[in-house]
């Protein structure tokens, strides 16, 4: 068939001989460890504040940007689950605080011990999910939309539970606000908070990487048809996946109640868009399917980070917002950049 | 009708008066269908001819209105392509069903992870991904697709052909009797569809029959054994690359010829 002598190079070969240049190379090697631009930016940016300000780079600041980090990074590993699945959710903050409502109006007004109070709001966090979960995976309705919804849904909720009063700190069960709880290490102050949202990524990295479950999230995210043809319950993997999210925000909310030191509907207002600014600084597509989970923590870092070096640096509040926003724009280009990797 | 003396030898597949309708559409008409042991059938027609409506059929992606299918000489009723499979009927379809973002060893074992043995595997659901890179490779090695080393590469780094080599090498790694091959070498350049057909040889001559659907006429007449025709939602045909050429084939897919 082909004139004899002559050999045609194969894509195997072509591929094998291909040249890169840096920018190239570069962009492969993001493609294939999404954490490492997280990092980057984060050591840069920590850096850059610790010249602008010389407050910035001592323990008891750093320990601060950490702490203030907890609450988002909590929220991020139920967002990072969702975007992996190929959804996304905009209702985290939302949630978040409605069952830290579930678990102060329990503890505080019908006097429950904490305990009960917590698990109620695991509860109340899953079945809050499973609304959301139910809307995108059987009725099939677009993620970005369903949540807007159930935002404002929620957040109404919020309105009608809490009636505009906060509970306090002084009123909760001891376990409630255990996470607010600290000790130092070496001039750096380690809250229980932060050791709950560790065990929390651990336990959320097992599941995706060494289960056939989390797996079944990745092959969703990445593509549901060829995932259904190869007889992954895609339905059951996405409702699953809005479930276990929403008491990821329901641990987020017991790590929320020490932050705040009380159940207020005015904590973690700006959230919902933060958690996915950071999960996406942390190199996680907003395609589905591809990303990183200790990204999520690197990127919560990076927005703390941002928002206490402006403010730090003496940046009016306004344009740290701008700032964040700037953040996300710039992540999702660099995200788009990323995508366009030539195989 | 046939050309070719099938008796003898039990069938692996056999499926005789498929029907299948979609509204006023026929897909099938009374189809009839033979596998033999350890042979390559080409399956090939004209676009129409119910060439995909057959192999969804034996696949379990369709059910058919009527007629029966035999796996083995036992009678089967595929419901779905689980079904299928669990019979050891693997297709490697012509999307090539590969999840680009993850990687090699993931794709291979994907919807049939295996855990680990004891506490770690029942208890924690933990997966076996050593074991199971140390299968994918050594299934790509058989199958000579020594090239892939790294079971954790991403598949989205990989060209059209090893891609290919990917999606044939699960199929065979799990088909117990037969592996569909539906227009494998569709998308591929001259060198890696020679590779393909190497693999098919392979995987023919590791015991498993092998059906192979394609338009490319040259390379059905190189690898196969035998050629089932299909026309109009029928079987008109059974030839043979040494009995029939390739014009002959045609004709008779065409019907400007009634096979003798």
């Amino acid at each position: 068939m082909t004139a004899p002598g002559v050999q045609p190079r194969t894509a195997n070969e072509e591929f094998a001989a291909r040249r890169q240049h840096l920018g190239q190379r570069i962009q492969h090697f993001v493609h294939g460890h999404p954490w490492a631009s997280p990092l980057v930016i984060l050591i840069v940016s920590v850096a850059v504040f610790s010249v602008l300000s010389p407050q910035f780079g001592t323990a008891g600041n750093l320990s601060l940007v950490a702490q203030q980090a907890t609450v988002l990074a909590a929220v991020s590993a139920g967002q990072v689950l969702v975007l992996l699945s190929g959804g996304v959710d905009l209702s985290v903050g939302a949630v978040t605080v409605l069952t830290t409502f579930v678990v102060g109006k329990l503890a505080a007004d019908m006097g429950a011990p904490g305990i009960v109070a917590l698990v109620a709001g695991l509860v109340a966090g899953a079945a809050l999910g499973m609304v959301n979960g139910f809307l995108v995976a059987f009725l099939k309705l677009n993620p970005f939309i369903v949540t807007l919804g159930t935002l404002s849904v929620f957040t109404a909720l919020i309105t009608l539970i809490s009636q505009g009063q906060i509970v306090e700190g002084s009123e909760l069960d001891w376990l409630i606000t255990l996470t607010a709880q600290s000790f130092i290490i070496g001039g750096f102050t380690v809250t229980v908070g932060m050791i709950v949202v560790t065990v929390l990524y651990l336990l959320l990295a097992y599941a995706l990487l060494q289960t056939a479950w989390g797996r079944h999230v990745f092959a969703v995210g990445d593509d549901a048809e060829v995932s259904r043809l190869l007889a992954i319950r895609v339905r059951r993997v996405r409702l699953s996946v809005y479930v276990v999210a929403g008491m990821i925000m329901a641990v987020a909310g017991w790590v929320l109640i020490g932050r705040t030191g009380a159940v207020s509907p005015q904590s973690a207002l700006s959230i919902n868009l933060d958690s996915i600014t950071a999960v996406v600084i942390g190199g996680t597509g907003l395609a589905g399917g591809r990303g990183s989970i200790v990204g999520a923590v690197l990127g919560s870092l990076v927005v703390a980070v941002f928002r206490n070096g402006l403010f730090l640096a003496g940046v009016p509040a306004l344009f740290q917002d701008l700032s964040v926003g700037v953040l996300i724009v710039v992540a999702v280009t660099l995200d788009m950049w990323i995508r366009r990797v030539r195989a | 009708m046939s050309t070719v003396d099938d008796s003898g030898s039990v069938r692996v597949l056999a499926a005789s008066g498929l029907v299948k309708t979609y509204g006023r559409i026929v897909g099938l008409d009374g189809a009839d269908f033979d596998l033999m042991p350890g042979e390559i059938l080409a399956v090939i027609g004209d676009n129409g001819a119910g060439k995909s409506t057959l192999i969804k059929c034996l696949t379990g992606a369709e059910r058919p209105d009527s007629g029966t299918l035999q796996l083995a000489g036992q009678r089967v009723d595929f419901r779905s392509p689980q079904d299928a499979r669990a019979a050891g009927i693997e297709t490697v379809y012509q999307s090539l069903a590969v999840a680009p973002a993850l990687d090699i060893g993931t794709n291979i074992f994907l919807g049939r992870e295996r855990r680990m043995k004891g506490v770690l595997g029942t208890v924690f659901r933990k997966l076996d991904i050593k074991g199971m890179n140390r299968d994918a490779a050594s299934k790509m090695e058989a199958l000579g697709i020594g090239t892939l080393q790294n079971m954790s590469q991403s598949v989205d780094t990989l060209s059209g052909g090893q891609r290919q080599a990917v999606s044939v090498a699960r199929a065979a790694a799990f088909a117990k009797r037969v592996i569909f091959l539906d227009e494998p070498t569709a998308a591929l350049g001259v060198k890696e569809s020679n590779s393909v057909l190497d693999l098919i040889l392979r995987l023919r001559d590791s015991g498993l029959p092998v059906v192979l659907i394609s338009h490319n006429m040259p390379q059905v007449f190189e690898v196969a054994d035998r050629i089932h025709i299909q026309r109009l939602g029928r079987r008109v045909a059974v030839v043979t690359p040494k009995t029939h050429s390739m014009t002959d084939a045609v004709a008779i897919m065409t019907g400007a010829v009634t096979a003798s």
